[in-house]
């Protein structure tokens, strides 16, 4: 305890006197809120991480409606920020505004690849690769050949996983079937956990016994719903395996937070580049999580069968189809 | 029942309920370890000395009037209207649609009244349902227009993720309306007078809010009509033997209530944004009950609860910039605070007031 301490306070010691003149970092999460559990929580992890190791102060900010988005970031600016992250493709309009009224400041944000500045450094995820992969494993581990996904709001972005997901389910298992529900179409739905639940039971009672999610606090229903029943819930953005240990066959994890860490870290030590990042299967942007809360319940086969899909999304030999690029899905 | 001076049933009570709910609030903010006075001095700065930080309460007024009015109209016939949300939500599905259709050729003068009326009608319309259903069927309106606030939710993402969504991104949102179709920033006009006034998302739209306001104030006390809606909103049987046609006025109310809500949209779709964006009234329309609530049904009463309104979502705003342990959740708590304390709990004060006063009255 008290070496951690020290560790802390020589960390900030150090960053202090390096730093403190010309490094201001600042985050403005979105809707969901930092403690969401998902998304923005995992965005929090990484700047988290970033201040135990360094010490440094990172100011931050949550939106509640759609004009805070840009007001919130030249509110930072204003209060000397030298760099900023948004977070979310919501953000995606008010960063691009904000970055051109102020070249000498440096932006970043998650979740987008389509904006060009010459300050700004974007992130973007291939979730269905990451999805693919879990579809491999519910699909191999199924008993009935029923799966489920279900989805928090229904917007492109969770059709995209539920896409990949469908894909890698039907690839591996030629005639699974994949129930899928949406929670519902206010961003109440990343929140409403009760719901989570019931859709969960309902497609337990139609026969699934492996459900994905992708809804943010609604899925910790789910997940508590199919632990409930003795099944299998898979994971979303953050490693989920411990929330009910040995129900959870893995979690198809989004690392928001490197994007995060990477961001600040590059800044305070003067690498900020701008950019487009997209970060998939290729660059452990995504991937699945196998830890010892799950590690029984995979067997040697659907190891076997992720590694070799890894491989060949990788390789390119498997494409997992994007939603977003065609606004459809073909499985 | 006691009865008060005006003053004081209009200023004192009011002026006493607001400072009690702060009071309250700064134990609280005292209770997690900050200063309240520093807190206080944070929000009112916050809401009117900063940079732009006038504009932006005032921005947030507008939305405020619009929703709070819709309200209090149908609140004059006893119907409680939830559904400012949605049908603010949908007043920007028919403005926006005006701009689609018409923008790329159309000149501003002409366009913006269009998308106005765009934005009024399809409030009115999403309105009109839930009115029906109460009028000739009986259906209890807070249950209708609560559930059509789903189904208008619903409706918006299939819209705006679906036909209306901007290709080449992935946020569900309509594309940017043509620059004719926007109304003037405030600032914009401002500056061109010479002030000079830093920028804000205020717009034309404030100014429509209160001429909105007066329009209310000579429907709901100036027109035989509104004498009617006020008649029946004091009891519906007397109403009826009196002539007045009971459900035709529910139908109409309730679509001018629909039309003021759709309003609100015009202030994001034509001002501050540009485009519509999923989920833009945000709880702006539920905000609007309390507004219209402490306004006590009267346009001046309105506007001024929706100032107040406006001043604390923006001066709440700036305390979560300046304070790491105040977080958005604290403010809503002092904005809920303030709705208990001037809206559930109105009439604590006003037998002891009326005792200070030298007025017991009957009871």
């Amino acid at each position: 305890m008290l070496k951690h301490l020290l560790g802390g306070v020589a960390a900030a010691l150090i960053a202090t006197s390096a730093y403190a003149e010309d490094f201001k970092p600042a985050v403005i999460f979105d809707m969901g809120g930092k403690f969401d559990k998902s998304f923005n929580e995992g965005v929090w992890n990484g700047v988290k991480k970033f201040m135990d190791e360094t010490g440094a102060e990172v100011m931050e900010f949550e939106v509640t409606n759609e004009t805070q988005r840009e007001q919130a970031m030249r509110r930072m600016v204003r209060k000397g920020a030298t760099v900023v992250l948004g977070v979310g493709f919501a953000q995606a309009d008010a960063i691009d505004k904000v970055a051109e009224a102020n070249p000498d400041v440096d932006f970043a944000i998650i979740d987008v690849s389509w904006l060009d500045r010459p300050n700004l450094r974007q992130y973007a995820f291939k979730e269905h690769e990451g999805s693919y992969l879990v579809g491999v494993a519910a699909a191999l581990k199924s008993e009935t050949g029923k799966v489920g996904f279900i989805g928090g709001m229904d917007i492109p972005l969770i059709r995209k996983f539920a896409c990949g997901y469908v894909q890698g389910v039907k690839d591996t298992v030629e005639d699974a079937t994949v129930l899928q529900n949406m929670t519902g179409t206010t961003p109440s739905a990343w929140n409403d956990p009760t719901k989570g639940a019931e859709l969960a039971q309902s497609q337990i009672d139609r026969g699934a016994d492996v459900v994905y999610h992708a809804a943010g606090g609604t899925g910790l229903g789910v997940i508590r719903a199919m632990a409930d029943a003795e099944k299998l819930a898979i994971g979303v953005d953050s490693n989920q395996n411990g929330l009910a240990p040995g129900n959870v066959l893995t979690s198809m994890v989004k690392r928001v937070d490197v994007a995060a860490y990477d961001t600040l870290k590059s800044a305070k030590d003067g690498k900020f580049e701008p950019g487009v990042n997209i970060l998939g299967l290729a660059e452990d942007g995504v991937d699945w999580a196998v830890d010892k809360n799950n590690e029984d319940l995979l067997t040697d086969e659907i190891r076997k069968a992720v590694a070799a899909a890894r491989k060949a999304i990788i390789a390119g030999d498997v494409k997992v189809h994007n939603y977003e690029d065609t606004s459809d899905c073909p499985h | 029942m006691t009865r008060l001076p005006a003053w004081a049933d209009y200023v004192l009570i009011p002026l006493l309920n607001l400072a009690l709910a702060l009071g309250v609030a700064g134990l609280v903010v005292l209770a997690i370890g900050e200063n309240p006075l520093h807190a206080m001095r944070v929000m009112i700065e916050g809401a009117f000395v900063y940079e732009g930080a006038l504009g932006y309460t005032l921005y947030y007024t507008t939305n405020f009037i619009f929703t709070g009015l819709a309200v209090a109209v149908a609140f004059h016939a006893r119907l409680f209207n939830i559904g400012g949300e949605g049908q603010a939500y949908l007043g920007g599905l028919g403005a926006l649609l005006v701009c689609l259709a018409l923008d790329s050729w159309m000149p501003g003068p002409l366009l913006i009244p269009l998308a106005i009326a765009g934005a009024a009608a399809f409030g009115a319309l999403w309105a009109l349902i839930p009115a029906l259903l109460q009028a000739y069927r009986g259906s209890h309106i807070v249950i209708t227009t609560i559930m059509f606030n789903f189904i208008g939710a619903g409706l918006m993402v299939a819209v705006l993720a679906g036909p209306l969504m901007r290709s080449g991104q992935s946020n569900p949102e309509s594309r940017e309306v043509a620059e004719a179709a926007r109304l003037p920033f405030i600032h914009d006009i401002l500056n061109a007078m010479g002030f000079d006034i830093a920028s804000s998302p205020l717009n034309l739209a404030f100014p429509i809010a209160l001429l909105a306001c007066f329009g209310v104030w000579v429907l709901i006390w100036r027109t035989r009509w509104g004498y009617a809606l006020r008649a029946m909103g004091q009891s519906e049987p007397a109403a009826v033997y009196a002539g007045i046609p009971v459900a035709r006025m529910i139908v109409a109310a309730m679509a001018i209530s629909g039309a003021l809500a759709g309003l609100m949209a015009i202030n994001t779709l034509l001002g501050a944004q540009g485009k519509v964006v999923l989920n833009f009234p945000s709880g702006f329309g539920f905000t609007g009950i309390a507004v219209a609530l402490m306004g006590r049904g009267h346009p001046v009463g309105i506007v001024l609860a929706a100032f107040l309104f406006g001043a604390l979502f923006q001066g709440g705003t700036e305390l979560d910039f300046e304070f790491t342990t105040i977080t958005r959740e604290m403010v809503l708590l002092i904005q809920g605070l303030i709705i208990l304390f001037s809206g559930a709990l109105a009439l604590m004060f006003v037998p002891w007031i009326s005792r200070l006063l030298g007025r017991e009255g009957g009871a």
